[in-house]
């Protein structure tokens, strides 16, 4: 199977510095993909150029195939792929099923002229998505403020699955969550992948990655060191790829 | 089980001691009825919201800008700058020979549209050159006092129509004792016979609006998009929302508003004076806040703040009944004002923990 | 085109100096103007009644710089400044008017009394906000109303009158009087000259400018050279990062409005001494809302963590002289207010334009 999306020789610079170095890599549907490396090896930057955050300097993003010209977050979004950030980005003053539906309300007609919310339409919706992703939540007409982190990650994936993304960026999902919760959040990343999404995963979670990756890329110093399958490796030959010691056993 | 009803009981306790402000009215109220003599009778409600009627506009005006997280210092003098144009206006109408009602319709209509100018500049300077709320409608304060003073010492507004008075202090439904009702105008009735007054003009006009406006902020998209400004500034521009243009949308509505409060101010009381709304920044403020919003924005509903304002007018007014100088209502309001932050402390919404 | 206007900038080392003073530059391009467009502008005279009339807003703006520096805002220092003006006002006229005491006495025993009761409102805002998280603007808005009725209640709405002579001569005094070919006198006119003949001295140096120049150094000390001015930086920078420090922020902060309100007391008290009345403070004077836009103007920012004394000051003086010589050049004074709010945004979009300079 061909890949749903993949760059070639992709590159950033910044002044003098290579941040990602033609880097070439590719993710199929229902497939998991975890990039992992050290700090400052080129991880956000390559994500960032894939989410339209940065304009890349050499090098094309392929979806489907054809050449995906992407500049800004809104060519991304366009295409389908959505970008799960650590902050979020959720109105913590408004309602669940409000998040998800932000910036698109559905209104409809009242007296047959005056354009109101519709909250049923929303809320059914949303309750629809959330089930289809077996994600629970007490009641959607809670603001996200009372949500817990795990929730709230929940709440983030269910809006980007309700507008229809086909690739999904998560920028470490699990930091910052208890371990109860952090469990919730991968056995959403496996549901995810039994829909056929195509997930790119940054973690610095070793263990994370074992969980959920069927694929691991490791970079160092914005080159890809390592692809690999991850029921051929072990943790040990990922962390030697990570700090760059190919030991000679 | 114990400690379950125990919870509820807490839980209880919340959900009364986030009405605080409903209690504290109704506590107002029955104070006033016993200490103020007169206060109990229609007339006197009708006094509260004929006095009120720029605290509850200024207040809902106020109540936009505060959910995006925004202030509003100019609105007080938005509105003086309106009496002064709309007076001078509906005078100048009336004199080239304009009938009395046209030339009140005709000023009225100016004045409203002018009155977005203001808005239009604080919400330019505010989204789009980055200036922090409270300075660019201090400037906007400035630069309005300084164009009203201007207005008025070229010339007066002199000889408005007696119309624009009859309106101002006249009332949407007059109920003759012994049968028949008429609208707007006062029925020609022989001595002797009571008439009663039902809903003063200037109230009527102004719950009109702030209706319409607590249904755009409660039902209609421009709501959604203004409690989520407020709520997460990243998330809303992430989601596509043109968060510059409703800024500059928000405060055109506060202006307006404002122009709204001083429009009809004139009708009231036939003059136009720059500092008209120069003592409501407090008020509306205090009223905002004692109506559960936040500062820090994302929070409040109209009604809500309405409830606040009716808290402020009905002091107002109480006091003048009993006699006491108004001196007192300034301290008061500011006691409640910071108590509201306090109290609303004190009673948490409610967090769900798995 | 601000980029390549930032980095022309950048470039030029005079540029940089101009564009970082801006509102020191502005100051003297008025001065220059003024002296061109109103008789009378450019003089020793009208300098003096610049600064004299200054007095006020200054330590207002002083006040403020302080509060803001540290991220909060202080809404009610007019309000404290009327109070303390008809606190003292009301102790000096009840003494003196009861005849049992001397002048110097019930000054003294007013001004004292007033500049304690002025510290109360800065100590409740300081605690409300900082104990209980009420944040400063409705905090000091709220004693913006109390401080105002309760100052109205004391003089009952009117100003407070009948009050020493002996305090305006101080207030509105100079050290030097000097006529020429008849020697010259400190304090006050020679002996034997009435008050009728005090047109034909040449007056210099206001007593007020000396008690603003004791004050504004204690201040600027304050601020620059001492740990609790330090502090004051580092709250307003990050408040958390300060925290950890072991600076004990909500304390710092009480200390703060207290500051700030105490120096409205001051301003307060210099008000009765200069009219010699005690005054309470009307809605429209809006002297806080003017303290913020000079320190705004003087490159502050509303975040805090940034601001400086004598900035501030600048910023004040631009707008005195922006009034003043637009009076004496003959334009409606209503002029000064649009002036002033233009002369505020330019500020803050100066800022917001090159934010590498500041």
């Amino acid at each position: 199977m061909s890949y749903l999306l993949e760059t070639k020789d992709i590159t950033k610079r910044f002044g003098g510095l290579v941040a990602v170095d033609k880097m070439s890599f590719g993710v199929k549907e229902g497939e998991v993909v975890a990039i992992l490396g050290d700090n400052g090896a080129g991880k956000s930057t390559l994500i960032k150029m894939i989410s339209g955050v940065y304009p890349s300097d050499g090098g094309t993003i392929f979806y489907k195939g054809v050449e995906a010209k992407i500049h800004t977050p809104m060519d991304a979004l366009a295409v389908g792929i959505e970008t799960i950030y650590q902050d979020l980005a959720l109105a913590e003053n408004l309602n669940v099923y409000s998040n998800i539906f932000l910036g698109r309300e559905k209104t409809k007609k009242k007296f047959g002229f005056l354009p109101v919310l519709d909250h049923t339409y929303m809320h059914n919706e949303s309750v629809k998505v959330l089930e289809k992703l077996d994600i629970k939540i007490p009641s959607l007409k809670n603001n996200v403020r009372t949500l817990s982190g795990g929730q709230r990650q929940a709440v983030a994936i269910s809006k980007s699955i309700y507008w229809n993304a086909k690739v999904l960026i998560m920028d470490e999902p699990t930091a910052s969550l208890g371990v109860a919760q952090q469990k919730q959040v991968l056995d959403l990343v496996n549901s995810l992948k039994d829909h056929g999404l195509a997930i790119i995963l940054i973690s610095h979670q070793m263990r994370d990655v074992f969980e959920v990756a069927d694929r691991i890329i490791v970079m160092r110093r914005g080159e890809k060191v390592g692809d690999l399958i991850k029921k051929e490796t072990t943790t040990e030959e990922i962390v030697n790829l990570i700090v760059g010691s190919e030991l000679v056993n | 089980m114990q400690s379950l009803a125990k919870r509820d009981r807490i839980d209880m306790l919340l959900k009364i001691g986030r009405q605080w402000a409903l209690i504290f009215l109704v506590a107002e109220l029955v104070f006033f009825s016993l200490m103020a003599r007169g206060f109990l009778s229609l007339n006197a409600f009708q006094i509260i919201f004929f006095f009120g009627t720029a605290i509850f506009l200024m207040a809902t005006a106020e109540l936009f800008v505060i959910i995006t997280g925004g202030i509003d210092l100019s609105a007080g003098y938005v509105m003086g700058l309106a009496t002064i144009v709309s007076a001078k206006l509906i005078a100048a109408f009336y004199q080239s020979g304009m009938d009395s009602l046209s030339s009140i319709i005709l000023g009225i209509i100016i004045t409203l549209v002018i009155g977005l100018i203001p808005g239009l500049i604080n919400g330019f300077l505010i989204s789009h050159l980055k200036v922090p709320p409270f300075i660019a409608t201090f400037s906007m304060l400035g630069i309005c006092h300084g164009v009203s003073e201007l207005l008025i010492s070229e010339k007066a507004a002199k000889n408005l129509p007696l119309l624009a008075n009859e309106i101002g202090n006249g009332n949407f439904i007059y109920f003759v004792n012994g049968g028949g009702i008429s609208f707007f105008s006062r029925p020609e009735v022989p001595r002797g016979v009571k008439v009663y007054e039902f809903l003063p003009n200037v109230v009527f006009i102004s719950f009109v609006f702030i209706a319409v406006f607590a249904f755009i902020l409660a039902r209609t998209k421009f709501g959604q998009h203004t409690y989520a400004i407020g709520g997460n500034k990243d998330a809303a521009i992430r989601s596509g929302i043109n968060v510059n243009r409703h800024i500059v949308k928000i405060y055109m509505l506060s202006s307006f508003l404002a122009s709204l409060a001083g429009v009809l101010y004139v009708l009231k009381y036939v003059t136009g004076k720059a500092d008209a709304g120069a003592s409501l920044l407090l008020d509306s403020i205090a009223a905002v806040v004692i109506g559960g919003a936040s500062l820090y924005g994302g929070k409040g509903t109209v009604w809500r703040t309405i409830l606040g304002a009716l808290i402020i007018a009905v002091l107002e007014t109480g006091l003048r009944i009993m006699g006491i100088p108004t001196f007192d209502k300034y301290i008061i309001v500011g006691v409640i004002l910071i108590s509201a932050v306090l109290i609303d402390q004190f009673f948490p919404e409610p967090t769900y923990e798995e | 085109m601000t980029s390549s206007l930032n980095q022309m900038i950048e470039e030029s080392r005079l540029l940089k100096v101009i564009a970082r003073n801006w509102a020191f530059c502005f100051l003297i391009s008025f001065i220059v103007l003024f002296s061109f467009t109103g008789r009378g502008f450019f003089s020793i005279v009208n300098f003096q009644n610049i600064i004299h009339l200054s007095v006020i807003a200054i330590l207002m703006a002083s006040a403020e710089t302080f509060v803001i520096i540290s991220g909060g805002i202080d809404l009610s220092i007019g309000f404290v400044m009327g109070l303390s003006s008809v606190t003292a006002g009301k102790i000096i006229q009840i003494m003196f008017n009861s005849g049992n005491f001397s002048p110097a006495f019930s000054i003294f025993i007013g001004v004292s009394i007033a500049l304690v009761v002025s510290i109360l409102p800065g100590l409740l805002s300081g605690i409300v906000i900082s104990k209980y998280r009420v944040p400063p603007f409705i905090a000091t808005l709220g004693m913006w109303g109390i401080t105002n009725g309760i100052a109205l209640k004391i003089c009952k709405g009117f100003p407070v009158a009948m009050l020493p002579d002996s305090l305006t001569k101080i207030g509105n005094g100079y050290i030097l009087y000097f006529k020429r070919g008849d020697g010259f006198s400190f304090f006050g006119l020679p002996y034997g000259v009435g008050n009728d003949k005090i047109r034909e001295y040449l007056r210099l140096i206001p007593n007020s400018f000396i008690f603003l120049i004791i004050i504004l150094l204690v201040l600027w000390h304050l601020l620059k050279n001492t740990k609790f001015g330090q502090h004051t930086y580092a709250i307003g920078g990050n408040e958390d990062a300060a925290v950890r420090s072991g600076i004990d922020v909500k304390k710092h902060i009480v200390k703060i409005y207290v500051l700030s309100s105490f120096i409205a007391g001051i301003a307060g008290v210099f008000n009765v001494f200069q009219t010699g009345i005690g005054n309470f403070t009307t809605f429209g004077a809006m002297y806080e809302l003017f303290a913020v836009a000079a320190v705004v103007i003087g490159g502050a920012s509303l975040m805090g963590g940034k601001g400086r004394l004598i900035a501030s000051v600048i910023g004040v003086f631009l707008i005195a002289v922006l009034e003043n010589g637009l009076l004496i050049s003959g334009i409606e004074p209503f002029y000064r207010y649009i002036a002033v709010g233009l002369l505020l945004i330019l500020a803050v979009v100066i800022d917001e334009l090159f934010p590498d300079l500041f």
